[in-house]
């Protein structure tokens, strides 16, 4: 179970409340991550990354266990604390003024 | 009994008031989308309960919401919660935020780039929609006017999106560039009369019709005079903010543009300054009566630098004889002290007799007149900055 937590926005956007629980099947990569989170939630879709190219919006990162991952590889193992579950997978909204 | 509703989008989430035909006492419903931007709002002259918003976030991108109820339910069309993202034969289901430039062989080509500030080109990359204008007559069918400027259309009601790539793929396309809000294409005019016709207009290239549906276009800019560009009668790079027709006589338009408010009497293809007597011809908005083709309706702003109105005094200016000669209204409206904007889709006149109008500012007031603007009262005074006022007259 992959734990993964957004900004207010995009909860909203949800219509979750708190973190988001995925099922997640092969290996745990941001890009499987954010494609179990879009199939669950399709409202997501083209919110977090573009509808196209996949690519990371430029105001949304990404952090996991201390670490900023938003630069890594979409395909780049996920650390095992989150693959496990026992760390929350952040999307982030940076912060630029509001 | 008829009514109005007025869709006010703000800076962080969308408001709906509604009253009965006298206009006087309103009920608020809102915060809708709270937090986001939402750039339009607007209902279907098909169907009135038919809304659809745009809903934007620099961070999180574009939504599109639709309600089906007038505005008590919304819903994202192409993505509704819970359902499967896929149909049973595994394609995908329609994707209502999804606007993605025409590159197809056969309709998208030659790619071109448009100028970025300093003229160097740039690729176009879609930002967010500023203007929805649903059909006359369909109510699945809406246009979105969007930055980077293009004009899309959905025809299943919001949950999937097309390019009319004739438009950007115009020949003067590498020379459009960006106003001081973004490259938008802001205004969207269907002709009643010739369903094949439509006006759009863009900041900063100026505006532009078609008389095919949509495959093909021409700058309709003849007669502008823009001293702020290289030459000032350029084919396009005008400053348009804002055009307005009566239904009545769509070959008649009226735009505020950039500075000067200007006049065509055929369907654009040349223009004449109208802005006589009034204190500055710089603004946004332009509006005309809803029964009198030839009452029009500006808000002077001070200047490009200065967005604010004339004096500290906010006040409508209305022409009887379609231009030149204008009054300025000023009953009930703060005749001191108001640095507002007033932004150019902020501003809407209903269908009712005696005709109201309608508009917000950047400081959160929505003011209305139910006598065709000889006075005014707020309806609100403190919500987020106005980016755009439309508003439904029911039956």
């Amino acid at each position: 179970m992959i734990r993964v937590t957004l900004p207010p926005h995009l909860r909203k956007l949800a219509q979750v409340d708190g973190e988001v629980h995925l099922d997640v099947h092969g290996p745990v990569t941001q890009g499987s991550v954010l494609d179990a989170l879009e199939t669950r939630y399709p409202m997501l879709r083209g919110t977090i990354r573009d509808h196209v190219t996949h690519r990371r919006r430029a105001f949304v990162r990404f952090f996991a266990c201390g670490e900023d991952l938003s630069h890594e590889s979409p395909d780049s193992p996920l650390p095992d604390a989150v693959a496990t579950g026992t760390q929350a997978f952040m999307v982030v909204g940076a912060i630029a003024g509001g | 009994m008829s009514g109005v509703r007025v869709l006010v989008g703000t800076r962080k989430g969308a408001f709906i008031l509604t009253s009965d035909a006298k206009r006087e006492r309103w009920d608020i419903s809102g915060p809708h989308f709270a937090g986001w931007e939402i750039y339009h709002l607007k209902g279907s002259p098909a169907d009135p309960n038919r809304l659809y918003a745009s809903q934007t976030s620099g961070w999180f991108g574009q939504i599109i919401q639709r309600s089906d109820d007038g505005g008590k339910s919304w819903h994202q069309p192409g993505t509704p919660p819970g359902e499967p993202t896929t149909t049973p034969e595994g394609m995908p289901k329609g994707e209502s935020n999804k606007f993605v430039y025409d590159t197809s062989a056969e309709t998208g080509k030659p790619l071109t780039t448009h100028q970025w500030y300093d003229g160097t080109p740039h690729p176009w990359e879609f930002k967010r929609v500023w203007h929805l204008e649903p059909s006359l007559t369909d109510p699945d069918t809406v246009y979105a006017g969007v930055e980077d400027a293009a004009l899309f259309r959905s025809t299943d009601g919001g949950k999937s999106w097309q390019e009319f790539s004739g438009l950007r793929g115009h020949g003067s396309g590498p020379h459009w560039q960006p106003g001081a809000g973004g490259m938008c294409l802001h205004t969207i005019l269907l002709d009643p009369k010739n369903s094949h016709r439509i006006f759009i207009a863009i900041s900063s290239a100026g505006a532009f019709r078609t008389d095919d549906a949509g495959k093909t276009w021409q700058p309709i800019n003849r007669g502008l005079h823009s001293l702020y560009i290289p030459n000032p009668t350029a084919e396009v790079g005008h400053c348009v903010h804002r055009i307005a027709m009566h239904r009545s006589r769509p070959n008649v338009l009226f735009m505020q543009k950039h500075w000067d408010v200007m006049r065509s009497d055929d369907a654009g293809d040349s223009w004449q300054e109208i802005s006589g007597n009034l204190p500055t011809d710089f603004g946004f908005v332009v509006d005309v009566h809803a029964h009198e083709p030839n009452t029009v309706y500006v808000v002077p702003i001070k200047s490009d630098a200065e967005h604010f109105p004339v004096d500290g005094k906010l006040r409508v200016y209305r022409s009887r004889t379609g231009g030149n000669e204008w009054e300025a209204l000023t009953k009930g409206l703060p005749q001191s002290d108001c640095y507002v904007n007033v932004l150019r889709d902020a501003m809407a006149v209903d269908s009712l007799d005696k005709c109201g109008i309608y508009f917000g500012t950047t400081g959160g007031q929505v003011y209305g007149s139910a006598d065709a603007g000889d006075s005014w009262a707020p309806i609100v005074r403190d919500l987020p900055a106005v980016v755009s006022v439309e508003v439904q007259t029911l039956p």
